[in-house]
């Protein structure tokens, strides 16, 4: 679960991280009254997404009066802000951050996540802040320094002074990189983070650190135990077929195809939409019905996946493990006859009592294709759809 | 012969008297795994599928002499029974459980770590060595006793690779699901290493996934350690890249972590690679000549 920067910001502040004075507004009227709290003559007013590329997309703007502050809170509030990390809808606006202005000097990156490699939370800082870290990353690999906390004693104080000479910091700013570094840490295991990113964490004018931005990925499987973090859950940010989804423990993302797919076990959803695609067609979806497949789950997957109108038959895809292939077949019999599907549906049933399975649709008269093989299924449902694309 | 499990196996459960431990021990006790009891605390001193349950696994293993356990247990408490089972002596821990906080792995498989306890999972489907002992939530009809190794992160893919390998008539050595996680208990390597001692495979299956850069490594280790013949697939060529929050997964990985990639690294390896799931038998028999 991501949150917004006026959220992550927030816990920055808890945990003792430099962030600018800013509040975040749902209304033009209040985006104006943010000033005269804040003060000064200068602000900056960020539009609130899940997603990078805020300040190139028109998103992020240094404002110098309580008008502009209005045109841009009236121009994107309601809206839908594009950037080169959302899809071409875009994510909706429904709040803007109204901050000080913060004069900068210099633009440093800092974040961390849980690496897979080193089974550690690594934290990597750079000199090179700012929208282009990700290609420093892959062109200058050795300009990103990092650093491992060991479970068994946290992050060290001397390990953030450690980056702090490397960055070159000097004098205050060796202490303030060590406190933030610590708090970081410590916010990310206090809270149960998948990542956390400070881009830019910038040197003021004033020769002070501070976070400019905050990125915060949460881990969905911590969220019981993270019950004020799961408050500030905003769905509006998700697309509502995979909200929907999510609410029957179904796990779907939605793509360009126009094939959708059912299939139990995220890898073999993945390999399903693979073969689909060597077979010549384009998957329309993503969709794990999960180990327990029952009636009623097989029945909705089928709506979320006809919810999509650019879907031209539906492949069905099961390996009964533990599950009986007969109980999903007479599943998807339910939900065919229920949801009234148009389109073709291609099934292929293997594992726990697949035989019988088949048979059962066979037997149904619906408009049901069996499958013989995986391979088959796979050319029966692009054939289906309409051929080749 | 095998690896990690055999019929002399000694399996306890933890999580015994649930309804996810009860159902597939069940089925473990049919397939002919040598299960000894259960740890469900306060339920010591009943029986359970004619089976004792502890209170503690300690009292299981003293009372046991148990060396494996299974681990059902439900997510928020699965921390606290992977490192109870550590310090109980259990040497082979397979957690099956899905949907654990990260963090709280980090700590479990640095401390299994410590005490040189090899621990499978999570969020994967188990062990299995056929006609010997089935330790998960696999369907036991499906293998068939053979010569192939497979080593996967996905559970119903492990499942298609089985099939094929069975319907082959190859069959399979042992089948290890080390699970989807971020942080797996064992990895590519710790299995390819067993599988390649194992005079009873001859050949592995390796079945990978998006995401991550256990695969390149599993390949740059192959390609100095494995002589027997590898048949790999990567699933996730068509994922798409997704909506994304920031750069930090892509700057840990320097950029890689993508189907090609792994494919590619495999490749180099001298790994037989298929674009398709359903050619997996097929590879096996091109790469064996079986």
């Amino acid at each position: 679960m991501n949150l917004h920067e006026y959220q992550g910001k927030h816990l920055f502040a808890k945990y003792g991280l430099p962030v600018s004075q800013g509040v975040a507004c749902d209304t033009p009227k209040e985006a104006v009254e943010a000033v005269s709290e804040i003060g000064g003559d200068s602000w900056v007013v960020k539009a609130q997404v899940h997603a990078g590329g805020r300040g190139k997309a028109g998103g992020v703007k240094v404002v110098k009066s309580k008008e502009e502050i209005r045109e841009f809170a009236e121009q994107w509030l309601g809206q839908r802000l594009v950037t080169y990390q959302t899809d071409a809808n875009g994510q909706p606006v429904s709040k803007i951050l109204v901050e000080a202005l913060t004069d900068i000097d210099q633009e440093l990156y800092l974040g961390a996540v849980v690496d897979r490699g080193s089974r550690r939370i690594v934290f990597m800082a750079s000199t090179e802040g700012g929208v282009e870290i990700e290609k420093v990353a892959e062109e200058t690999p050795e300009k990103i320094l990092k650093a491992e906390i060991d479970p068994l004693v946290g992050a060290q104080p001397y390990q953030g002074r450690e980056l702090a000479f490397k960055l070159g910091l000097e004098g205050k700013q060796i202490g303030q990189f060590a406190k933030i570094f610590v708090g970081l840490a410590k916010l990310f295991e206090d809270c149960d983070l998948a990542l956390v990113e400070i881009n830019p964490l910038v040197i003021t004018k004033q020769g002070d650190l501070l976070c400019l931005d905050a990125k915060v990925g949460v881990d969905s499987n911590a969220l019981y135990r993270q019950k004020k973090i799961h408050e500030m859950h905003d769905p509006s940010q998700e697309d509502s077929r995979e909200a929907e989804a999510a609410k029957w423990e179904l796990n779907y993302v939605a793509l360009d195809g126009n094939i959708g797919c059912m299939v139990n076990g995220a890898g073999l959803a993945m390999g399903t939409m693979d073969i689909i695609k060597l077979s010549g067609g384009q998957p329309a979806n993503f969709l794990d019905v999960g180990g327990g497949a029952t009636k009623e789950r097989v029945s909705e997957a089928f709506k979320i996946i006809l919810s999509d109108d650019n879907v031209q038959a539906v492949l069905v895809n099961i390996f009964g493990g533990i599950v009986r292939c007969d109980m999903i077949a007479e599943g998807i019999i339910g939900a065919v006859k229920e949801v009234g599907v148009k389109v073709p549906v291609v099934v292929r049933l293997e594992g726990n009592n697949a035989e019988k399975g088949t048979q059962v649709l066979a037997d149904s008269g619906l408009n049901i294709i069996a499958a013989t093989s995986l391979s088959d299924a796979a050319q029966q449902v692009v054939k289906a759809a309409g051929g080749k694309s | 012969m095998s690896i990690l499990i055999n019929k002399d196996t000694k399996v306890i459960c933890q999580g015994f008297t649930g309804a996810q431990g009860t159902f597939h021990s069940e089925q473990a006790i049919d397939y002919g795994t040598q299960m000894v009891g259960g740890v469900s605390p306060g339920k010591g001193g009943t029986e359970h599928l004619g089976l004792p349950v502890f209170n503690t696994v300690r009292e299981a293993v003293e009372q046991t002499g148990a060396d494996a356990s299974v681990i059902y247990v439900p997510a928020p408490f699965c921390k606290d029974a992977i490192i109870e089972a550590a310090d109980a002596g259990i040497q082979l821990i397979i957690c099956i459980t899905e949907g654990i906080p990260t963090i709280d792995m980090l700590y479990a498989k640095e401390y299994v770590d410590r005490k040189g306890v090899r621990m499978i999972g999570p969020n994967c489907p188990g062990v299995i060595t056929p006609d010997e002992s089935k330790i998960g939530i696999m369907p036991g009809h499906i293998h068939k006793k053979g010569r192939v190794g497979i080593v996967s992160r996905s559970g119903t893919l492990t499942y298609e690779a089985v099939k094929q390998t069975t319907d082959f008539g190859f069959g399979q050595s042992t089948c290890v699901g080390i699970g989807g996680d971020p942080i797996p208990g064992s990895n590519f390597i710790d299995i390819l290493t067993l599988l390649q001692d194992d005079p009873g495979t001859e050949a592995i299956v390796m079945i990978g996934e998006i995401g991550g850069t256990a695969e390149e490594e599993a390949a740059a280790f192959i390609k100095d350690n494995v002589t027997k013949p590898v048949v790999a697939y990567i699933a996730g060529v068509t994922a798409p890249p997704g909506k994304r929050m920031g750069h930090a997964g892509a700057i840990i990985s320097g950029g890689k972590g993508t189907a090609d990639d792994k494919f590619a690294a495999l490749e180099d390896a001298g790994v037989k690679t298929v674009r398709s799931l359903a050619e997996i038998g097929d590879a096996l028999k091109a790469v064996t000549g079986w």
